[in-house]
């Protein structure tokens, strides 16, 4: 959903309301805040429904057997097969395990693209990082994930927030959260993968209680005002030094830049330390913020830190959409249709 | 008097018993290539990662846990390629550093562990009587001084188990944390480096003649495994209370908060006395039914050593 062009005003745009929700955890099965919470969403589903407004949680355990087994996978990352190209095809009797599961979790919040998909996915993770609570998103300009944004960082003020975006301009989307009509991630650490921190379960759940919240809020007909928040948007990696032969890391992340997610990386400041005792400094001409420092998981996919630039982007005001805009929009179809 | 003790001549260095804690992979990987650092006069010091396949796999273990594989059923027992990774390479482990028991196993193995409670430097014992360990273990603590290094003893009839490391006479263990699986921190990585630094340098020594006088070396000794809080299903229905969550080794008393409820319930430690909790929240023991384990404060003296 695209911003209107007239960003900032006081005027708020009217945007459809929110009927669907799927909050997803166990999506890599050894991050426990996210497979404990949903479990915990189900138990209480009663309660989730209380919530009225006619919206619907739908609450999935995305990887079962890589919860089962406390594993990332069982065959290959989930979080990378939401592709348009793997989603369709079909199953066939070698497809790796999370190919399949991929399908059918399309199949259940989607199909990706269609009028039919969920309205909000919020995909929920955890990072070795010390990276607090972040909001990941493909775009850095849907107004949703923005305001909910917005929404977190004012309710839990006393847990670092930040918004990281991907800019997917070039790729296509492949995770989870982008099956959603809108989507997101919704990342806490730091927490050893396999194991619950009790302060990190309450911070992932207190974080889904205030999206359900906005939400809630939002179709209500709640004005939100415009504004501006911080957006970090990811402009490379760095991966770890590597022997040339059998390519095991040679050195590890400097004690320096260790836990120190979003604080400004200079030119030349210490990145690694080798086993011998040198330090490698960073040679970029950019200072730019690190973050998912030393984030286990991605060792296999080559990233040791990744590197973002920080701006502020401007957020309009918004509401839902009153019945007679509805209307009118319906009118604004069906008239197209009579004329094509 | 001193107690007059064989030179400990034959010391292994085990990496890689758990896959995915790294120090110890990359430790003895490093001095597998380049064995510089750990060469020690009158040592023959042999750094060996004990499981390959789960090292490969970065994961703790590939068919059962290889630090509890020793027992005396398994070193025997016939089958061959279908016995468990894990138990036929236990025999080999043993056939090469052993025979357990024996006269001629290793005289020390050090095994390299992480764990992601928050225990910081911790040494493993597993015979209060063991007093060329006790020496060793007080020589490292005077020596990495002020930065520490604490004793946890498992001596316990039911709890005790068969580690790798119990092949030879002298068995030492290293836990360092709190770290990740599959992580390296560095400062990890070098507070490990360090310690076996110093208990090379104490070896070397001991075999050169010095004699060690008597000291105190103030244990923790295991006394309790503690489960979480499950439901009829077996699943868990609580988490290690914010209060207790790295406080490893500090006293936790009865009424103490020790568990939180999913929906924010304190459930408080209702033991008799006063007790040290360790591994706190270990990643790899939701499994074996642990949230941690309690220990008691002891003091063992240990008797005045030196080469026979």
């Amino acid at each position: 959903m695209k911003l209107h062009e007239s960003q900032g005003g006081t005027h708020p745009q009217g945007q459809i309301g929110f009927s669907r929700v799927a909050i997803c955890g166990g999506t890599h099965g050894n991050e426990l805040s996210g497979v404990y919470l949903v479990r915990e969403m189900q138990k209480a589903e009663r309660k989730a429904k209380e919530r009225g407004n006619d919206m619907e949680v739908i609450t999935v355990l995305s990887n079962p057997r890589a919860v089962q087994r406390g594993l990332r996978y069982i065959d290959t990352d989930l979080n990378r097969c939401f592709t348009h190209a793997m989603l369709s095809g079909s199953n066939t009797n070698d497809a790796p395990y999370e190919i399949i599961r991929s399908r059918e979790l399309n199949a259940l919040l989607g199909p990706k693209g269609s009028r039919d998909a969920v309205d909000l996915v919020c995909d929920l993770h955890n990072t070795t990082a010390n990276m607090g609570l972040c909001l990941i998103s493909y775009s850095d300009s849907d107004w949703l994930c923005l305001h909910v944004f917005r929404h977190l960082q004012r309710q839990m003020p006393d847990v670092p927030t930040r918004f990281i975006h991907f800019n997917a301009t070039n790729k296509e989307s492949y995770s989870l959260d982008s099956v959603g009509k809108h989507g997101f991630a919704l990342e806490a650490g730091p927490q050893p993968h396999g194991v619950m921190r009790s302060n990190i379960y309450t911070t992932m759940k207190m974080g889904v209680e205030h999206v359900l919240d906005w939400v809630c809020l939002f179709n209500s007909g709640f004005v939100f005002e415009g504004g501006s928040v911080d957006v970090y948007t990811v402009v490379r990696n760095i991966d770890y030094p590597r022997d040339r032969d059998t390519h095991n890391i040679t050195a590890a992340v400097h004690p320096q830049l260790q836990d120190r997610d979003f604080c400004l990386l200079y030119p030349e400041d210490p990145l690694f330390l080798t086993l011998s005792g040198e330090t490698l400094r960073y040679k970029g001409k950019e200072p730019l913020y690190p973050f998912f420092i030393n984030e286990c998981a991605y060792y296999e996919k080559g990233i040791a830190v990744s590197l973002a630039r920080k701006r502020r982007v401007a957020i309009p005001a918004i509401r839902v959409q009153t019945e007679q805009e509805q209307q009118a929009k319906k009118d604004e179809c069906t008239s197209e249709e009579e004329e094509e | 008097v001193a107690a007059r003790l064989d030179e400990a001549r034959r010391v292994a260095i085990f990496g890689g018993t758990h896959g995915n804690e790294m120090s110890g992979v990359m430790l003895v990987n490093l001095w597998v290539q380049n064995n510089t650092e750990v060469q020690r006069k009158g040592v023959e010091v042999q750094p060996f990662i004990t499981n390959p396949k789960a090292v490969e796999k970065c994961t703790r273990y590939v068919d059962t846990d290889l630090n509890r594989a020793f027992t005396p059923e398994n070193l025997s027992t016939l089958g061959g390629g279908d016995l468990p990774y894990e138990v036929r390479r236990a025999q080999e482990i043993n056939r090469m550093f052993g025979p357990k028991g024996s006269p001629e196993a290793y005289d020390v193995i050090f095994d390299l562990h992480n764990t992601t409670s928050n225990m910081g430097c911790t040494l493993l014992l597993e015979s209060s009587k063991d007093h060329f360990n006790l020496q060793m273990m007080n020589y490292i603590q005077k020596s990495i001084f002020p930065a520490s290094c604490l004793v946890l003893l498992n001596e316990h009839p039911l709890l005790k188990y068969s580690t790798s490391r119990s092949v030879a006479k002298h068995p030492v263990g290293l836990e360092v944390g709190p770290q990740p699986q599959g992580v390296l921190r560095s400062n990890i990585f070098e507070s490990m480096r360090d310690i076996l630094k110093h208990a090379l340098d104490f070896i070397e020594l001991f075999n050169a003649g010095m004699e060690f006088p008597p000291c105190t070396v103030e244990v923790f000794r295991l006394s309790e495994r503690i489960d979480y809080p499950r439901d009829d299903n077996g699943n868990i229905i609580a988490m290690v209370h914010p209060n207790l969550q790295d406080c490893d080794w500090e006293p936790l008393n009865p009424g103490d908060p020790m568990f939180q409820t999913f929906d924010g319930k304190t459930i408080h430690y209702q033991g008799s006395g006063t007790v040290y909790p360790t591994f706190i929240n270990e990643a790899a023991y939701y499994e074996k039914q642990q949230a941690f384990a309690t220990t008691r404060r002891e003091s063992l003296v240990a008797s005045a050593i030196r080469k026979a």
